[in-house]
């Protein structure tokens, strides 16, 4: 019960701060809504027995990418406040409406195998299991290299954008 | 009706629809990417979801969801990275301003 309790806490906070990312004319603002969706979303991550992914959620989406975001906020400045009414906004709202319907009505109606998992046992975290699934034979040690390759090319990508000629 | 597989798996529906809508309906690019990275944390809400309730004993949807976390760093990443260059010679975010490749 008390489990019930956190999770709609959790789901509501979560949808009310990605609708203020959504609607919210400030983009700083819109930001700081954002740090505090991913905030609850590693909370719901920790309800579902993920306590690794939770911390990294918090290092990752929390500490670098809102930085890197609130960063460009900061030095594209003075477009903070989005003036003109956008043309495409009645089309999102009804690809919004019809698509998140169609989600959410076939996934209450769909049945999944599933069944009540049983509680990790106390102070026993998912972090060792994670790491044996992932560097395992069978595991997922080539997607491991060719994401280190991938985040190596994406920083000198980046850097190369952005340098001053 | 207590929580399981399905509430996280219409919740993860609804953060991706409102994804969705900041990403069609928003014309600030920083804003459309923020969108985009709400719609990444919908899907691996998903994957979780998945890996608890339906194959607990392996931790394959939680792996999974490690490299879309690490697939959307690279992705701010560029991304911020390209609308800083587009603002630098553009001086616009706005992405019904930058048609410099329409027809």
């Amino acid at each position: 019960m008390a489990f019930d309790f956190v999770f709609w806490v959790l789901a509501v906070i979560a949808v009310a701060s990605a609708l203020l990312v959504v609607l919210l004319r400030n983009i700083f603002r819109a930001a700081l809504a954002m740090i505090l969706c991913f905030t609850v979303i590693a909370g719901l991550y920790v309800t579902l027995g993920a306590d690794f992914l939770a911390v990294v959620q918090v290092l990752i989406y929390v500490g670098a990418i809102s930085i890197l975001i609130i960063l460009a906020i900061m030095l594209t400045r003075d477009v903070w406040q989005a003036g003109r009414a956008s043309v495409v906004g009645p089309v999102a709202a009804i690809a919004f409406f019809l698509f998140g319907g169609a989600l959410v009505i076939g996934l209450s109606r769909s049945r999944w195998p599933a069944y009540t998992p049983p509680n990790l046992p106390p102070g026993e975290g998912t972090s060792a299991s994670l790491g044996f699934e992932i560097f395992s034979r069978s595991g997922f040690v080539l997607p491991l290299l060719i994401s280190a390759a991938m985040l190596l090319a994406a920083v000198i990508g980046a850097l190369f954008l952005i340098r001053d000629e | 009706m207590s929580v399981g597989l399905n509430h996280y798996l219409i919740l993860s529906a609804i953060l991706f629809s409102i994804g969705l809508y900041g990403a069609l309906g928003r014309r600030n690019a920083i804003v459309v990417l923020m969108s985009i990275e709400l719609m990444l944390n919908a899907a691996n809400i998903a994957l979780i979801a998945f890996s608890r309730y339906v194959a607990s004993a392996q931790l394959a949807g939680q792996a999974f969801a490690l490299f879309v976390i690490i697939v959307a760093a690279a992705e701010a990443v560029v991304a911020l990275a390209i609308i800083m260059t587009v603002y630098r010679s553009r001086k616009t975010v706005e992405v019904d301003r930058i048609n410099l490749l329409k027809w």
